[in-house]
């Protein structure tokens, strides 16, 4: 305990000089992440003109579009403290709910709101587990991503679920040229930055992150805050299978497999630290384009789809090593 | 005999307890569970999850884990399988059939090795780090093996043998194997200064290096043994399963491991399991497995099986333990 | 230089150390002789736990050497320091909580091939022969996880005698003991001294320094002051070396009005923790609340913010009786609670200045749901000017701060939401001299605003000079309730001691 405050300031009274304004804006992982994704374009430009034509991305965008609307509210609850892998296996199970009902012949609207609403039930058994019973988030939810998507096995077995066809094409949905899911995402992603920088609840959520106990001490409602995130988490991912649907024609139980990596990448290249307490709403707005960038960049490319994974897989080592580094730097 | 110590031994119990009740509720509707021809099913089922529990049981109670551990299994598995399907090609001969055996084991231990640097020298936190290697070698192995599978006349008759003959009861050789790891890894943990080292990291990291331990090397060992022995696993699989698939092969493979060794006692925030629970987690899991079919379960089923599972066993664990469970990142931070 | 070389153990010249271009401990020279108990005093930043710690090789030092036995010897590390025979035992001991005691002792004694076979029944019984020796009655096969402080020192203690240690360090070992522990402690060590081994002892409580120690070193700044036999210096001479002023004499503190009783508490009990704590404290009195590290003071503190609540008995505030099981009860009903231990409970480390000092009133913040910048600032602006904290930014991590400044910053924190009880919980541990004059004046002037406050201490000097009420503690029971003119050290100490055993000479 003294030997910190001896290092920090030893005799004196005075604290340690603070560091420029411009020098705390500028030197943040999300201008890492700002340049990388700059010089993403001009890699992918050199690669194919297409790069350049801005309808190409945003179409592309539309690929991803719904991994990255999780990634927002993940980036969220990582600040909190908590982790959530689950999230891929919630799209695939509540899709494979809302695709089974609908198939059953329950109307569509009524079909959509139980998929929301088995999403929003699956964030609540992640919370009760996390937060009620207080085991770490990060086995709680590997345990429920396991039995999420094994449930959607169990519903959609090995076969295709469709869905009628006027439903299918949000993707070929367009709002002032901007394909709807990209504009969805973009929505989300201003709203929640907003919610995060400028309200009681987004500061709160730092607060928890920073020190739990702290925050307990100080009043703050941690238990009712992580319960929302945990919830809202399960909504939009529903929302996102539910998409999914509508933009693959048909609903399987692998829906999403595995994209639980790029959920959690968007967030950490986005500049998310990993234990909490720090990241931001636009650091993972621009990591999102940014892996689109990459991704879309490796196939047109003709790399393969293992050579991807190999990419993907080390990115992700690659920013928490970068983050993690600027972040000790900041501290000292 | 202090009290924590009679919960400890509790623990156990209370697994050997649950998987006899276990067996006998099954075998009460189907009895044929309860024969020794059913015995060997079961046990069959076990030995590539028990080999890889004893390195992952090291990792989780030095206060890690390893998700890479499946795709470690797959790299593996296809490096030993390309090497016998071309050997002739490039060494102009056919080598003998046991060479797969440490070309795996030392494959898994070189990605372990990787997954060791990254987490201690750059002091990320494991499990991010292995979901990138998850995804990293899981590539590495289409990559390797140019996404074509290794069919089963690849695979050398002896190997696959090892799953098949047997010395004794007609329990075939991989069992002992198993086993016989299970045993090393007790020996290793409670008899050899490293192994209660191992201990010491997970009971207090900061400690750890205050009296001496030189957590690096420890630590590196740790995932370089993880490794190794999904390595193991790997060129088991082959024998086993007699093929070699880069999408499939020791694809989930850690979420089955992972359970078992929690369910076996092993704590999350390190320092505490026994590799007898963890013998026993693998066993009930081996049960369970074995019962789906039995009762007409799917197969797809099994996935929401282990989920389960490993949420009961975490309910457990939670309320064994009387104390606070200190979160995974408090312990870190 | 010969008469040194001859008894001394360890000889120190021109001992420095920085960190980080601050220079925390400047030109040390210091003997350690053979066979005595050393002690070091100092206040908070001196420099006694620095090089304490430089000598157990936790630290190197920049500049300057050091001799063992005449010989100049390089400690790089603990591990080192231990094969030259010196240890450094801690206030909070550390220690595998998984593995057993007997394993806890032998862990990283000897290098011995990684490989090497562990051999049980020799540890057991070698383990088992230590305890008897400092006379301890601990089951050695059990694991260290819930053993008690006093029983964790003496396996620690243990450790440093396997290891045939020359040096024994202790720091602050007493501050979590009872007075038998204590004693025991000490009787452990005049052993150990007679037996020609060295002890560094070092305390903040002179009475123990004096009643322990052949000699005393004091340090201040960062450079050491003077060394002389105990016997020649008297307790002011000790302070004034310490604080280079002669402490200020703390008067009969303002009379305020003592209006209506603001908490009132009946029966609180937690099974196992407290029982039956019954108190009231009036608008505008300070209620100390003293005894040992342990009595149950903190849960009690704890229990009556909602943090871990009792399980039974009553609460009033004002007259109203209230329910209070969560911290935002416990705000919403007036009252306020600075923790002890302000890394854990109470900073925000990362964040700024200004967000941590607005903490716990978001309403006043972001009235709308939306944060109001401009209000937040003057908030903080106000906050700083009021208790006078030096930064150099509000927008600044409050990391950055000093330690008084940070614990300032908390109480902010807590005057913000206009508390009619204030719960203060070792308001000023690890804080140097000056400042905490500060927060006397401080708090002084908040019961003279018509707060009513809990004090919760382990000084004494602070009880005895701010309280108009002392209340004092024993293994969860309120043992007296003394009024000012009756409170005095003695009385005090005498009701925080535990009931069944006598206070030790």
């Amino acid at each position: 305990m003294s030997a910190l405050e001896t290092q920090s300031a030893p005799s004196s009274q005075d604290a340690a000089p603070v560091r420029p304004r411009w020098q705390t804006i500028i030197i943040r992982p999300e201008t890492m992440t700002l340049i990388l994704l700059v010089l993403g374009v001009f890699a992918g430009g050199l690669l194919s003109p297409y790069f350049l034509d801005i309808n190409y991305i945003l179409k592309s965008f539309t690929l991803y579009a719904e991994v990255a609307m999780v990634a927002l509210v993940l980036t969220m609850v990582i600040i909190a403290g908590e982790i959530d892998l689950s999230p891929a296996a919630n799209m695939a199970l509540s899709a494979c709910v809302f695709a089974w009902m609908q198939q059953a012949g329950i109307p569509i609207p009524v079909a959509v709101a139980i998929g929301l609403a088995s999403g929003v039930l699956m964030g609540a058994i992640n919370a009760f587990f996390a937060i009620a019973l207080q085991l770490p988030s990060i086995i709680v939810t590997i345990g429920t991503l396991t039995l999420y998507r094994g449930l959607a096995q169990i519903i959609a077995g090995d076969k295709s679920i469709r869905v009628p066809e006027w439903f299918i094409g949000i993707d070929k949905i367009m709002l002032a040229g901007i394909p709807l899911p990209a504009v969805i995402f973009i929505v989300l992603a201003i709203v929640l930055g907003v919610v995060l920088g400028g309200t009681i609840f987004g500061r709160q959520i730092y607060q928890i992150g920073t020190n739990e106990i702290a925050a307990r001490h100080a009043g703050i409602r941690s238990a009712r805050i992580k319960l929302i995130l945990f919830l809202l988490i399960g909504f939009v991912a529903a929302a996102a299978g539910i998409m999914t649907a509508s933009r693959l024609g048909s609903v399987r139980y692998d829906l999403a497999l595995g994209q639980e990596l790029q959920m959690v990448l968007m967030a950490m290249l986005g500049g998310t630290y990993i234990f909490g307490g720090r990241g931001t709403i636009l650091g993972t707005f621009l990591a999102a384009w940014l892996l689109v960038i990459v991704s879309t960049g490796m196939i047109v490319a003709n790399v393969l789809p293992a050579v991807q994974l190999v990419v993907l897989g080390g990115l992700l080592i690659v920013s928490i090593v970068a983050t993690n580094f600027i972040y000790s730097r900041a501290q000292r | 005999m202090s009290m924590l110590r009679s919960i400890f031994l509790r623990r156990e119990a209370g697994i050997a307890v649950m998987i006899v009740l276990f067996c006998l509720a099954v075998g009460s509707v189907k009895p044929q569970f309860l024969t020794l021809d059913q015995l060997r099913i079961i046990l069959l089922l076990t030995p590539l999850i028990m080999i890889a529990a004893m390195g992952q049981m090291m990792v989780i109670v030095a206060r890690h884990v390893d998700l890479s551990i499946g795709s470690t299994l797959g790299v593996s598995a296809m490096m030993s399988g390309m090497l016998y399907r071309w050997d002739a090609t490039w060494l102009g001969f056919d080598v003998p059939w046991w060479t797969g055996i440490p070309v795996s084991v030392a494959t898994g231990a070189l990605l372990g090795f990787f997954n060791g640097i990254l987490i201690q020298l750059f002091r990320l936190p494991a499990i991010i780090v292995t979901l990138g290697t998850l995804s990293l070698y899981r590539g590495l192995t289409f990559i390797l093996s140019n996404a074509k599978q290794i069919d089963r006349q690849w695979i050398p008759s002896e190997l696959k043998g090892l799953s098949q003959t047997s010395p004794i009861l007609g329990i075939p050789w991989i069992i002992f194997i198993a086993f016989g790891i299970a045993l090393l890894t007790h020996w290793f943990l409670n008899h050899t200064r490293v192994g209660r080292q191992i201990y010491a990291i997970g009971s207090n990291p900061v400690a750890a290096p205050l009296r001496g331990i030189r957590v690096t090397h420890v630590t590196l060992m740790v995932f370089t043994i993880s490794g190794a022995l999904a390595g193991l696993a790997g060129i088991l699989y082959a024998s086993r399963w007699g093929f070699v698939n880069p999408s499939n092969t020791g694809s989930g493979f850690e979420f089955q491991v992972i359970a078992a060794v929690v369910i076996g006692g092993v704590s999350i925030n390190g320092g505490v399991g026994t590799v007898l629970g963890t013998v026993l987690g693998v066993l009930l899991l081996g049960c369970v497995a074995a019962a789906l079919p039995l009762l007409g379960i799917p197969g797809t089923s099994q996935a929401a099986i282990y989920g389960s599972v490993i949420l009961i066993a975490l309910l457990i664990d939670r309320t064994v333990r009387q104390q606070g469970i200190v979160s995974l990142k408090r312990s870190r931070a | 230089m010969a008469e040194s070389v001859d008894t001394s153990l360890i000889a120190a010249r021109g001992v420095s150390k920085q960190f980080a271009g601050i220079e925390v401990l400047s030109d040390v020279d210091l003997d350690l002789a053979r066979g005595e108990i050393h002690a070091l005093v100092g206040e908070n930043g001196a420099g006694k736990s620095t090089f304490a710690k430089i000598l157990a090789g936790v630290h190197r030092p920049t500049r300057g050497t050091i001799s063992l036995n005449g010989q100049p010897v390089d400690i790089p590390s603990p591990v080192a320091a231990q094969r030259l025979g010196i240890t450094l035992i801690h206030q909070e001991p550390i220690s595998f909580p998984d593995l057993s005691v007997a394993e806890n002792l032998v862990l990283g004694r000897d290098p011995g091939a990684p490989l090497a076979r562990v051999r049980w029944g020799e540890m057991t019984r070698d383990a088992r022969r230590l305890m008897d020796l400092l006379g301890v009655k601990i089951d050695v096969t059990r694991p260290m996880r819930g053993l008690s402080i006093a029983d964790q020192q003496m396996v620690e203690i243990a450790r440093a005698l396997a290891s045939d240690s020359r040096l024994i360090i202790m720091d602050e070992p007493t501050a979590p003991l009872t007075p038998k522990e204590t004693e025991t402690l000490f009787g452990i060590a005049r052993r150990l001294r007679d037996e020609g081994r060295t002890i560094i002892f070092i305390s903040h409580r002179l009475e123990e320094v004096r009643a322990l120690c052949d000699r005393v070193t004091i340090f201040r700044d960062g450079r050491k002051i003077a060394t002389d036999t105990i016997a020649n210096l008297s307790d002011a001479d000790i302070i004034r070396l310490m604080i280079g002023r002669p402490l200020k004499e703390y008067l009969h503190k303002a009379r305020t009005t003592i209006g209506e009783v603001a908490l009132k508490v009946e029966n609180l009990t937690l099974p196992g923790v407290f029982e039956n704590i019954s108190f009231e404290v009036r608008k505008g009195e300070i209620v100390g609340l003293g005894g040992l590290v342990g009595a149950g003071r903190t849960d009690v503190a704890r229990a009556l913010f909602g943090v871990a609540p009792a399980a039974r008995g009553k609460v009033f505030v004002d007259g109203k009786e209230v329910a209070i099981t969560d911290p935002t009860d416990a705000i919403a009903q007036g009252l306020a609670f600075v923790p002890e231990d302000r890394a854990v409970a109470g900073l925000f480390r990362t964040l700024s200045v200004e967000q941590n000092i607005t903490a716990a009133i978001p309403r006043h913040i972001a009235p709308g749901g939306f944060i109001q910048r401009a209000r937040e600032r003057a908030f903080g602006n106000d906050s700083v000017r009021k208790l006078r904290i030096r930064l150099a930014s509000l927008r600044q991590p409050i990391g950055e701060l000093s330690g008084g400044n940070q614990q300032k910053a908390i109480l902010a924190r807590w005057l913000l939401t206009d508390p009619s009880v204030l719960i203060l919980d070792e308001p000023t541990r690890g804080i140097d001299i000056g400042v905490k004059a500060e927060f006397y004046d401080m708090i002084g002037e908040l019961a003279a605003s018509g707060r009513a406050i809990l004090l919760i201490s382990s000084e004494l000097p602070e009880l005895l000079a701010l309280c108009d009420r002392v209340l004092v503690m024993s293994e969860g029971r309120l043992t007296a309730n003394l009024p000012r003119e009756e409170a005095t050290q003695e009385s005090i100490m005498q009701a925080a001691v535990p009931q069944t055993r006598g206070v030790a000479a």
